[in-house]
């Protein structure tokens, strides 16, 4: 199904042509608003007449998120203070946030992307949509909240946490498809279970947004099977709308990019010059169409590769797989490179431990992958779950190159949170 | 066969987690008998006889931690020197492994709690060997109450 089908299936060539043209108008819009961008150009030498094909492109800065938090809170902004109507903020670990403005124009295509993004994978107005992402500043829920409506959705505007409540929403109004974060959706699945719901006897649940984290195949299976529905994995970033840059269709693999409103480039991260056709790198993304922040090359940091193939879908837009890490979420661990998601997807295959983990990071380097013990891992016995953690502590050697202490801790006691789950804790004095 | 069910939970070995089990079965209204602690480093598994396994089985588990019944076998031996070795002797003879044993005394009558392996065929080793293997209702310690 789709809801724009014209620009959805557009022929490549005009949609590469399209591209240019709004290329073309933001560089020059920005040139002429933004002085951070002015600046820029002319350290560069480079002019807005300049670009002449896509792949000028490279001719341009990148922006990083140290230059959106240098510019914070207004320094960005390419319309007058008054011709902005709504603001995000992406959360910031240390010092001030990143301050994301929208137009009434933004705010109107970010619902239009969201709404591409759920009829893609066969949402209708029949649709009843609880959204479980964190309202507030946080774009993840906002932002998608407007594009069920605009599909004329039901729109339930949970908010996450609180599952009791969850479930009595999904009950009484008859839920068919839900958004929330990985973490979240594994809790609830655990939470159902509990209290004796069978998702697929008990709720109409159809499909789950799932995103915001990034997670693994094996994750999205253990979600699928527990809650009984399709999970379609989603990318977005507050930096770019938030959700809806892109959504996997029916298919499930991989994940198209509305490219008349976002251009893509594959990077090495360590260069900056484009990788090879599919080989991965950090994703560095263009807004096309962004009234009141406009940003060039923009750095996500989230690694992933691009597919150029053509979809069954009919979709012509290039597909993202799924983001194998951030390039800010690596560890080096006894000079050895680490992404949480590799520890992710060890403790996935393993039977007998739960689906939260945390990393602990602690003195001169040792490692301590948190883990808690599921019922189907307990035989009553001590010496057992020594077994297993040694077990999987070589597990782990095996993936990671870096032998962990394991340690398995009863169900429950990892925190896990509404938005963005916190796996790592690093307190090494090196 | 006769045998036992003992409840086992895991948790992490720290100040408190007894006194949070027992809170759970007493207010599941569970009389414990008897109680074995083995830990590890940071964990442990506690051990529990008690009057209803099932009941304390669910209470627990509904409170969100990991449980299990683990069968287990209760031998009342004679109480007066050499009525243990009379068991162990037995036992070692039919080769079979001791993965957990405890005792006590109630209404002046020895029991032996005992974890093996294979709780089927050391039930009836012991039972052809005329020792009293008792059941789930035969455990003398919950009649007086």
């Amino acid at each position: 199904m789709f809801w724009d089908k014209k620009i959805e299936t557009f022929d490549r060539a005009a949609l590469e042509q399209l591209q240019l043209q709004r290329l073309r108008k933001i560089v020059r819009r920005v040139a002429a608003h933004v002085p951070f961008y002015r600046e820029k150009f002319a350290e560069l030498g480079v002019r807005p007449k300049d670009i002449h094909t896509l792949d000028d492109l490279r001719r341009l800065p990148f922006t990083t998120s140290a230059d959106l938090r240098a510019n914070y809170p207004t320094g960005l902004l390419a319309v007058s203070y008054d011709d902005t109507l709504r603001l995000h903020t992406s959360s910031g670990t240390t010092g001030k946030p990143k301050a994301l403005f929208f137009s009434r124009q933004d705010v109107e295509n970010a619902a239009e992307l969201c709404a591409r993004s759920f009829v893609m994978t066969g949402v209708t107005k029949k649709d009843v949509f609880q959204n479980m992402m964190t309202y507030g500043m946080f774009t993840g829920a906002l932002v998608t909240h407007y594009g069920a409506e605009k599909v004329g959705c039901l729109v339930i505007p949970a908010g996450p946490g609180n599952s009791e409540r969850q479930l009595m929403l999904m009950q009484d109004f008859r839920t068919t498809f839900i958004h929330l974060t990985p973490s979240y959706a594994l809790y609830l699945a655990t939470f159902l279970e509990k209290h004796g719901v069978v998702p697929r006897r008990d709720l109409a649940l159809r499909k789950a947004f799932v995103g915001a984290e990034p997670y693994t195949d094996e994750t999205r299976r253990k979600i699928e099977e527990s809650l009984g529905l399709d999970v379609y994995n989603s990318y977005g970033l507050s930096e770019m709308n938030g959700p809806g840059v892109a959504f996997e269709c029916e298919h499930k693999h991989g994940m198209h990019v509305w490219e008349d409103h976002f251009l893509i480039e594959i990077i090495n991260p360590a260069t900056g010059e484009p990788v090879k056709n599919g080989e991965p790198g950090e994703l560095v993304l263009t807004t096309l169409t962004r009234e009141a922040m406009p940003l060039l090359r923009y750095r996500t940091r989230d690694i992933t590769s691009i597919i150029t193939k053509p979809c069954s879908c009919g979709r012509t837009h290039h597909r993202l797989n799924r983001i194998t890490g951030r390039s800010d979420d690596m560890l080096i661990v006894r000079g050895v490179n680490i992404y949480p998601q590799q520890i992710e997807r060890v403790l996935m295959a393993q039977s007998g431990v739960g689906r939260n983990y945390q990393i602990s990071l602690e003195g001169l380097d040792e490692m301590t992958v948190k883990v808690e013990l599921a019922e189907a891992g307990f035989e009553g016995q001590v010496e057992q779950l020594m077994k297993l953690q040694s077990q999987l502590a070589e597990k782990l050697r095996a993936e990671i190159l870096v032998k962990p202490q394991v340690q398995l801790l009863p169900p429950g006691s990892l925190p896990v949170s509404d938005g963005k789950a916190k796996r790592v804790i690093d307190n090494r004095k090196l | 066969m006769n045998d036992v069910k003992i409840v086992a939970a895991f948790a992490e070995n720290k100040p408190g987690q007894v006194a949070h089990f027992t809170k759970i079965l007493a207010g599941a209204n569970v009389n414990i008998r008897w109680l074995a602690v083995a830990s590890t480093g940071p964990f442990g598994v506690m051990k529990f006889l008690v009057s209803d396994p099932e009941m304390a089985y669910q209470a627990l588990k509904h409170d969100g931690f990991v449980a299990k019944l683990v069968d287990a076998l209760a031998i009342e031996v004679p109480d007066k020197p050499g009525g243990l070795h009379a068991v162990a002797d037995c036992l070692a003879k039919h080769n079979i492994n001791l993965d957990n044993a405890s005792g006590f005394i109630a209404n002046n009558r020895a029991i032996m709690i005992l974890e093996v392996p294979d709780v089927a065929r050391a039930s009836d080793v012991l039972q052809k060997q005329g020792f009293r293997v008792l059941s789930q209702k035969e455990l003398p310690v919950f009649k007086q109450d």
